[in-house]
């Protein structure tokens, strides 16, 4: 459990804080470049001490990481259990649909990891604790983000690496330029675009407080449709999450270029390629709905 | 025993209007419904076609049916996040329950019943009419089909909250049980049928889930509105759940009684 751990963030970040006005001070004559290091070198205390705070209970921290896992298989096995009534779904068999899960899995739990928290943002309005990030000298969205780090993530993040091993492996995939390249993009840009997603409604929240499900559909919606192949959807379902909610870039389509697969309409294995451009267009969106949102708030009275 | 009656009916409307007050949370439920509703029968569907005929007895049709009527039972069927009775015994305040002359998991199942019912008209009803146009449902025919799964509704509701009521004693003796919460939630979605339908399980898990009420929560209910269980299969299933609701229902009332004698608050 993170929350009983408060105080211990309170307090990393008052030392984080004073450190880098230190920094800004010593290195005044530098300029603006000596005050980034010094809001990197407070962000990073303040990541350390989410981690250590959760490292402290092992027991919580251990079961956590059971139930991630468990997260992971129990997804896997309806994956499992559709092959097991039907030899193809949405044009792939059942190892190029393990690649595109392990691919969906792995950029959805690495981005849930490091910013899933944005969610809560609502939470955080109620009890204040957005008010607080105002009095600090530092960026909103930046103290948001590194607000929480959550580790037990590393649970389903395992699952999907092991499955990505094993369907490269079924799918008797050789390193070459296009795939070693396409699978690296693939978990780089897939993760920034799912974190996209998370903050472009967290952008959202400040208007939607009771509203928070709202964000579910895209952030969950979104990783529920990134696991599937494209072509389940009829065109408009599809053109939506090719185009507008760019799911399909993280794992469907990536797919289809490291397997050789052919595609269909509005799911062109060439598109995989603009991949860094949809996980742009995402922090965009995102960028401007925070923007917004940030603009809107007035504050949680009281 | 009519004053008791009277009580768990005011508790229920309690539920029900607690509910009812946050609109836009209710219209960000629908959208969200919608949404996940939208993805699970275009897969389902998808995997019908990519088998070439029926599977297990489901059609493209029918498979649209199971889905959408799953989107509309879940807002009313709680497999997710409720604690607040293992947050009450942190904190002390079951203390104050515990002065109250009613079975403490029949007060808190009042309660969730009055939930369930608005989440039902307000969330899931919406889901017919998304899913009638997105890909098709069908609907009982006979108002003796409809009134038996509202029924089957009733108690899946009710053995979905005796379940979640079950794990949350066990905060009673564990300090922290989100690990156990999510595990519990985790298995019981799968085992349900909520994401793929029960009878598309290969025989060894089948034989797992029917070892377990989760079915009752969700794939009965859902097999007799959308009309793939009927007549005496039909009866025979809403049997099942009466006996799951029973069980968990006296399983609910010893360990409560179990989890008081170990209880310590600490202050005054």
């Amino acid at each position: 459990m993170v929350d009983n751990s408060t105080d211990g963030l309170a307090g990393a970040v008052a030392d984080a804080v004073a450190g880098a006005a230190a920094g800004g001070a010593a290195g005044g004559a530098a300029g603006t470049s000596g005050k980034r290091t010094g809001a990197l070198a407070a962000y990073r205390r303040i990541v350390q001490s989410r981690v250590r705070a959760q490292a402290g209970y092992r027991v919580s921290f251990a079961t956590d990481i059971a139930a991630t896992l468990l997260t992971g298989l129990a997804e896997l096995t309806e994956v499992y259990v559709i092959f097991h009534n039907t030899p193809r779904l949405g044009g792939l068999d059942f190892d190029a649909a393990l690649l595109v899960f392990a691919l969906a899995n792995l950029t959805f739990a690495a981005a849930d990891l490091l910013v899933g928290h944005c969610d809560r943002l609502p939470t955080y309005i109620k009890q204040g604790r957005l008010d607080v990030f105002y009095l600090r000298p530092l960026s909103l969205l930046g103290q948001l983000i590194t607000s929480e780090v959550s580790l037990r993530r590393l649970g389903r993040i395992s699952v999907a690496l092991v499955v990505l091993v094993v369907a490269l492996a079924r799918g008797d995939v050789q390193a070459t330029a296009t795939t070693v390249g396409m699978l690296s993009v693939a978990v780089v840009c897939g993760t920034a675009l799912h974190c996209g997603l998370f903050v472009a409604v967290a952008g959202l929240q400040f208007w939607l407080v009771d509203g928070r499900e709202f964000a579910n559909a895209f952030t969950y919606g979104g990783a529920y449709a990134a696991q599937q192949s494209s072509l389940v959807f009829p065109d408009p379902v599809r053109i939506f999450f090719t185009f507008v909610v760019p799911a399909a870039f993280t794992a469907y389509l990536p797919t289809l270029v490291i397997l050789g697969l052919p595609g269909g309409d509005f799911a062109d294995p060439a598109l995989a390629w603009w991949l860094p451009v949809a996980a742009a267009w995402v922090w965009v969106v995102a960028l401007v709905t925070w923007r917004g949102g940030v603009r809107h708030y007035q504050g949680a009275g009281g | 025993m009519r004053g008791d009656l009277r009580t768990y009916w005011l508790l229920a409307r309690a539920g029900f209007r607690r509910q009812a007050t946050y609109r836009l949370a209710l219209a960000a439920g629908i959208f969200t419904n919608s949404v996940f509703g939208v993805i699970r029968a275009s897969i389902l569907v998808s995997a019908v076609a990519g088998a070439g005929a029926a599977v297990a007895g489901y059609d493209a049709r029918s498979v649209s049916s199971y889905a959408w009527w799953g989107q509309v039972l879940i807002g009313s069927v709680a497999l997710w996040g409720w604690s607040e009775m293992a947050d009450r015994v942190h904190s002390g305040d079951i203390a104050a329950d515990f002065l109250r002359p009613l079975p403490l998991h029949l007060t808190y199942l009042a309660a969730d019943l009055g939930r369930a019912a608005l989440a039902l008209l307000a969330r899931g009803a919406p889901m017919l009419a998304v899913g009638a146009l997105y890909s098709g449902m069908t609907f009982p025919a006979a108002p003796t089909e409809w009134a038996l799964g509202l029924l089957s509704i009733a108690l899946a509701v009710a053995a979905a909250f005796l379940g979640n009521y079950l794990v949350n004693c066990a905060a009673f003796w564990l300090v922290e049980i989100r690990g156990l919460t999510l595990a519990y939630s985790i298995v019981a979605t799968l085992l349900a049928g909520l994401f793929v339908p029960v009878h598309w399980f290969p025989d060894w898990l089948r034989l797992v889930a029917a070892a377990t009420p989760f079915p009752s929560f969700i794939q009965t209910p859902v097999d007799i509105l959308s009309g793939f269980a009927a007549g005496p299969a039909a009866w025979r299933a809403v049997a099942v759940q009466v006996g799951w609701v029973l069980a968990l229902g006296v399983a609910g009332a010893s360990v409560t009684a179990a989890g008081r004698r170990r209880l310590e608050v600490q202050g005054g």
